[in-house]
């Protein structure tokens, strides 16, 4: 893809992110954290690519242990929030 | 067919975009922040089903999913709340190091597509820009293994497996600048030989190193910056990773995170009042003569016992409790909240006083009182406070010092001065709970305690607050 294409993307995704994420309260700010850090292991689809493609061993073991890090980054990740975001009581 | 099947990828790729986005908008309130979480999940599993539909090495991909995914759940269980920023620091520095491992071996595996041809020759041959590619995964190399060892380090700090003081030795500054070049130099000499794949490998070890120099002199209470900026930069690696393999998903995804972490980050050095820079060196504001501590406390300062502080409440209408750092170390935040449910049933209009920088990672004090069944309407923000802290008959400060000490506002030679605070010492009277008169992370004394409508609770957070309740529960 062009790259022009793909810097706008990026731009514009960085705005988005801005114009949302100074709207969550500091109350959430840890789930913030754990939740934005579990989508950072969307690496998790290189990961897949990477080995999938790979023909040799050495960059097949690569691939591997990119799968293994990226998806425990994004298991635990999404798991940690669930279970921080389901204490969150109003009063009454 | 096979520009079908791309289409419907590209597509589905761009729904996960858009419920990563939606996910975090949902994070936005506490009611929809369960499901914004969900939406988040349900992007990321789409777009890995997407991505596994007619891959080979099938064996080798799930056993890879089990075995992470399999960790991560013992992980995410296991851990106690009190443990979150040390858990967030390490699934973080994972984050990166996948990213750094993709960025290497699509690399590797280009390079033995390329053969003879050469890596730049071949890349321009697929259609592919070889400047791109290259810088690329050189940025994806140094800021994965930057973010993995910093936050392995950050891990091991914040879990006290080692120290936790700040280090000012400048011999890191140097370190940490000396990395810094070497890793930008060989960046740019694999830029200029892109068939030395070895390097990369190298770069990702000076990386490595460079992010323990990145971390080693941040101490304690400085920890949210370091974490919010490592999370960040997990976010920027991802998307660095998403220009290597030329995918809009990693490089949305990645981006979205990368501006999270840096909102965070300027949050944290705001509540603080210094500036990115000083809180990576570890460098605090040069302390002037000020005051000793001997000065400050001689004869001032009041111990009261439980039963003291018990009548206290006595026909107290309002109360705020601040909580610092020193109730998540002392785990009594289920007490704590014990004891505002006591307060409440008595008729007491009692909120919480939160400090944006308060405890280890932004947020890590409302999800301790989440945990002990503290509604969040009850947790303010400091401006807030602040605004009414007159008509406080009663503040509570539990484990809290920097973020409660006058000097900030008083004294302009103070290290924290214009910082921040919650004026507790505005309030009717204000009760400390603390173990001793030892200083917080900035190592200066603090008048509150030496005030005169200070009382000091000396003793364990939990033992303490127990012992009170037990007093205010004798008194009826």
């Amino acid at each position: 893809m062009d790259l022009f294409l793909l810097l706008t993307i990026f731009m514009l995704a960085i705005f988005v992110g801005f114009e949302i994420i100074t709207k969550v309260p500091p109350t959430l700010h840890t789930p913030l954290m754990s939740g934005s850090n579990a989508i950072s292991g969307i690496t998790i689809i290189g990961a897949i690519i990477v080995t999938s493609t790979q023909q040799t061993w050495w960059s097949t073991m690569l691939g591997f242990l990119a799968v293994v890090f990226a998806t425990l980054n994004l298991v635990g990740g999404f798991l940690v929030t669930h279970r921080m975001l389901s204490m969150f009581k109003r009063k009454g | 067919m096979n520009v079908d099947t791309d289409s419907v990828k590209n597509i589905l790729y761009l729904l996960a975009s858009v419920l990563f986005i939606l996910g975090i908008k949902g994070l936005t309130h506490p009611r929809t922040a369960v499901r914004g979480n969900l939406l988040g999940a349900a992007g990321m599993l789409l777009a890995i089903v997407v991505t596994m539909v007619g891959s080979d090495h099938l064996g080798w991909l799930i056993a890879g999913l089990v075995v992470g995914g399999l960790c991560g759940i013992v992980a995410a269980y296991k851990i106690e709340m009190t443990g979150m920023p040390q858990l967030v620091a390490l699934f973080n520095g994972f984050g990166g190091i996948a990213s750094a491992l993709v960025a290497g071996a699509v690399l590797h595996d280009y390079l033995d597509k390329a053969g003879d041809t050469g890596l730049v020759q071949w890349l321009t041959a697929e259609g592919q820009d070889p400047t791109q590619v290259i810088i690329a995964t050189i940025a994806s190399g140094i800021i994965g293994a930057v973010t993995f060892s910093g936050s392995v380090l950050a891990f091991a700090k914040l879990q006290q497996l080692v120290s936790s003081a700040s280090n000012t030795n400048p011999l890191l500054k140097v370190g940490n600048v000396l990395c810094t070049i070497v890793a930008v130099g060989l960046g740019v000499v694999l830029f200029m030989n892109p068939d030395m794949a070895g390097l990369y490998w190298v770069i990702v070890l000076v990386s490595l190193a460079l992010g323990l120099f990145l971390v080693l002199p941040i101490g304690g209470a400085d920890m949210p910056v370091v974490i919010t900026l490592l999370n960040s930069y997990s976010g920027i690696a991802a998307a660095a990773t998403g220009f290597v393999i030329n995918n809009t998903v990693l490089i949305v995804a990645g981006s979205l995170v990368g501006a999270s972490g840096l909102i965070l980050t300027r949050i944290m050095c705001v509540a603080m009042n210094r500036s990115l820079t000083n809180v990576l060196f570890g460098v605090m504001a040069e302390v002037g003569e000020g005051p000793s501590s001997d000065e400050v406390y001689a004869g001032k300062v009041k111990s009261a016992s439980p039963d003291e502080v018990a009548m206290l409440f006595d026909g107290a209408r309002r109360v705020l409790i601040v909580p610092g750092y020193g109730m998540a170390a002392a785990q009594a935040q289920h007490v704590v909240s014990d004891l505002a449910d006591l307060l409440m049933a008595k008729g007491i209009d009692v909120e919480y006083g939160i400090h944006p920088v308060a405890g280890r990672m932004p947020g890590h004090m409302n999800v301790l009182l989440a945990e002990a069944d503290v509604p969040y309407d009850l947790l303010k923000e400091m401006d807030d406070v602040n605004t009414t802290i007159e008509q406080v008959d009663v503040a509570l400060v539990i484990g809290a010092n920097d973020t409660v000490n006058p000097s900030a506002r008083t004294d302009p030679s103070s290290p924290i001065a214009g910082m921040p605070i919650i004026d507790v010492d505005k309030a009717r009277t204000v009760v400390v709970v603390k173990r001793s008169l030892s200083p917080g992370f900035a190592g200066i004394p603090n008048p509150l305690f030496a005030c005169d409508n200070t009382l000091m609770l000396f003793g364990d957070g939990k033992k303490v607050i127990g012992e009170l309740i037990a007093a205010i529960k004798e008194a009826g």
